[in-house]
């Protein structure tokens, strides 16, 4: 095992009377595992790999990726598919690693009180994500989830998002000067799309309202990189991925 | 009041004996008495928030249509007050406690000590505030802002110092066992803290750590994972080797068993992160590590758990009759369990199945009600009439609560086991045609409903033994009632 344990009481007997001694053991013996594993994974050849065709979220998606971290939606839902056939005909394609290149934090989950969402993007129109938070049951009868009715009255503040971006430059995300002074203009356009879409679903509101970020997140998620994931055979005949 | 000699067991292991105290002295209880009381109060909260979030599982209403009280804020609000207000604050009740006893000197510093006990408190008042207000950085168990991050940090600091220091000017020659496990917490758990909490701030109450997806979830899990076993076990067992041996007044079984489980314990324990990512796209590698170790996790665990129950060779009778052994055994036996359930559930087919669902909760209920609340009340039971020198004002309250307790548990165990062996094994049904049998995943969240209800029994029952111990602990600290002679009264004595 580590340090000491060779079983010679009167070594170790000598060592608890060296109290720096002891702690400078302890300290080698809970640092090597951290060392090992997450050294590495800033590598290329034994880190997460890439995945080509993963873009960083917009500003939009950003103020709704806060929203959900805000809210907790990580408790419930967890954003990662297992490579096994039950999951994938669940919910689709399994997780790639690059998928995740840009997530600063990781929002995998611990917890399925509700279903993954990690390929909730483009599965449902916008206004069911709107009814959804507004009334879970209304979509999904017998839900559990609580409403959420506060984001479709509160606006996300866009001088917040612009130091989301900055903060998120600074652990390296691609945005330029161009991207942050063009954010406000971005959100507003990306917002306005959105709001055009609820309109045909019989749903009015304006672009700054909170709904309208989480709905692009939501939208946006798990969509990135599949051109580059190889088409799975028929889901009937995929036998459980193992890697 | 100290003056039990625990002279017994054979010579060999006599020296493993703990050092008797040398009298009430000038050992500061003070702080020990406000650690004490913040244990009691910070108990009752955190399980409160925890029976309310398993009601709002089993009853969507009670989320109230309010963003402050929905079941994303105030789940992190309960795991942070069972873990780091309940728990830490046991820890440095006991820890206070026994470390001046066992190195036969005061803590180097009263301002430190006072210090400490008052910036906790100081992070935990401001937990509960930011959390419900949905200040949060999303990671399990570090969800705390930024500026609190800095706090934890530099009250932990304060805490070394004196724990250090301590160490330095003890009048004892040898460092008990108890002493190298309350070392492996005060020096982890900083490196766990700082490393995961790496982030650039955006604003005063945002922040985006510097890791990214998969890395972000290694460094979180890696700081998670050991949470569970520098936080919730490490100085647990290092209060279970001072107190257990006290109260049962019988030798530590084995000293060798304690020397190599403790360092095969502390080494073999911060590489089993991974086991919570097992089945995504982190590397395979490091999934592969994190459950080779995590099933080897089960010797050193179950030497620790070994070396505690035979420490009570030739004071089981006393077990029969004695609440406060009773918590012990019952927390020791928790222990060994969860000790095997987890590792059992780190094996990668197990995970595939309770990977997500309510077993992993079950699992850590187990640990957390199980081993840290039932040995944490021993304890505290154990510690009252002799810190504020009086008898219990309801000596026979504690057996009611044992019992509580425990029927308590065995309630929430078994029916998260049972719900989440049927969701995990509905959300991976297929009919004869390769399809799901289950493809509504609502239908599968209805079938949990009973086993919420049934949790929320088990989670109430638990509730209410600490509250009868919070309305125990302030009747006999109000008490004009004091012990003047010999040793306290055990509460034995009145059941």
């Amino acid at each position: 095992m580590s340090q000491g344990t060779e079983g010679k009481e009167s070594f170790h007997r000598f060592l608890e009377g060296k109290g720096v001694w002891f702690a400078v053991l302890t300290t080698v013996a809970i640092s090597i595992g951290g060392l090992v594993e997450i050294v590495p994974m800033f590598t290329v050849k034994l880190g997460p790999e890439a995945l080509p065709g993963v873009t960083a979220y917009t500003p939009l998606e950003i103020a709704g990726r806060d929203i959900y971290i805000r809210e907790g939606c990580y408790t419930c839902h967890s954003q990662m598919v297992r490579p096994m056939r039950a999951e994938i005909l669940r919910y689709g394609e399994w997780t790639r690693a690059g998928e995740y290149a840009y997530d600063h934090p990781f929002l995998l989950g611990s917890r399925r009180i509700g279903p993954d969402i990690q390929r909730v993007g483009g599965k449902y129109p916008d206004a069911w994500h709107y009814e959804h938070m507004r009334d879970p049951r209304s979509t999904s009868p017998g839900s559990l989830m609580p409403t959420y009715r506060w984001l479709l009255h509160q606006s996300y503040d866009t001088a917040d998002v612009v130091a989301s971006l900055r903060a998120l430059r600074k652990v390296g995300l691609p945005y330029t000067d161009a991207d942050l002074a063009g954010a406000p203009a971005a959100m507003r356009a990306q917002g306005e799309a959105i709001v055009g879409r609820l309109a045909t679903g019989g749903i009015t509101t304006t672009p700054d309202k909170e709904i309208i970020a989480v709905i692009a997140y939501l939208q946006r998620l798990g969509r990135d990189g599949r051109a580059a994931i190889p088409p799975e055979p028929a889901p009937a005949a995929t036998a459980v991925r193992t890697r | 009041m100290e003056a039990s000699s625990l002279g017994l067991g054979d010579p060999g292991e006599l020296k493993f004996t703990i050092p008797a105290g040398s009298g009430p002295s000038a050992y500061d209880d003070d702080v020990v008495r406000l650690f004490l009381g913040a244990t009691v109060l910070w108990a009752v909260v955190g399980m409160l928030v925890g029976v309310t979030i398993a009601l709002q599982l089993a009853w969507w209403p009670a989320n109230l249509g309010l963003p402050y009280t929905t079941f994303g804020r105030l789940r992190p609000l309960h795991t942070n007050a069972v873990i780091f207000a309940f728990g830490g604050n046991i820890c440095f009740t006991g820890i206070y406690y026994s470390m001046q006893r066992l190195l036969k000197t005061p803590m180097w510093s009263r301002a430190l000590s006072r210090f400490h006990f008052w910036g906790w408190q100081a992070i935990i008042v401001a937990a509960a505030i930011t959390l419900p207000l949905g200040l949060t950085q999303s990671k399990e168990y570090a969800e705390l802002i930024w500026p609190i991050d800095l706090a934890i940090a530099v009250v932990w600091v304060a805490f070394a110092v004196n724990f250090f220091g301590t160490i330095a000017v003890r009048k004892v020659a040898h460092l008990y066992v108890a002493i190298w496990f309350y070392m492996s917490f005060v020096l982890t758990i900083p490196v766990l803290h700082i490393v995961n909490s790496l982030a650039i701030p955006a604003t005063l109450t945002r922040s985006y750590p510097v890791y990214a997806g998969l890395t972000d979830g290694l460094v979180q899990w890696w700081y998670g994972h050991n949470a569970v076993g520098f936080f919730l076990t490490t100085p647990f067992l290092g209060l279970m080797y001072y107190f257990l041996p006290r109260i049962a007044e019988r030798p530590v079984y084995s000293y060798r068993l304690s020397i190599v489980h403790f360092w095969a314990l502390v080494f073999l324990y911060i590489w089993a992160g991974p086991h919570h990512l097992l089945y995504s796209a982190l590397p395979d590698w490091a999934q592969t590590l994190g459950m080779v170790f995590s099933i080897m996790l089960l010797a050193p665990s179950w030497g620790g758990m070994l070396n505690g129950l035979l420490t009570l060779r030739g004071a089981w009778d006393r077990v029969r009759t004695d609440p406060i052994l009773k918590f012990l055994v019952v927390a020791v036996s928790f222990y060994g369990m969860s000790t095997f359930e987890g590792p059992m559930m780190s094996i990668r087919a197990v995970n595939g199945l309770a990977h997500y669902t309510n077993w992993v909760i079950g699992h850590v209920h187990s640990g957390a009600l199980g081993w840290v609340g039932m040995i944490s009340f021993g304890i505290i039971y154990w510690l009252i009439p002799r810190l504020w020198s009086r008898p219990l004002a309801y000596p026979g309250w504690p057996i009611v609560h044992f019992w509580l307790a425990t029927i308590g548990i065995v309630l929430y165990t078994v029916s998260m086991w049972a719900a989440g062996l049927t969701e995990g094994l509905m959300w991976r049904a297929v009919d004869a045609g390769g399809q799901l049998k289950y493809p509504i995943f609502v239908d599968i969240v209805h079938q949990l409903n009973p086993f919420y209800w049934m949790r929320l029994v088990g989670g109430t029952m638990y509730l209410i033994g600490a509250v009868m111990l919070g309305w125990n602990f302030l009747r006999t600290v109000r008490s004009k009632a004091t012990v003047t002679t010999g040793a306290a009264p055990a509460v034995a004595a009145a059941s």
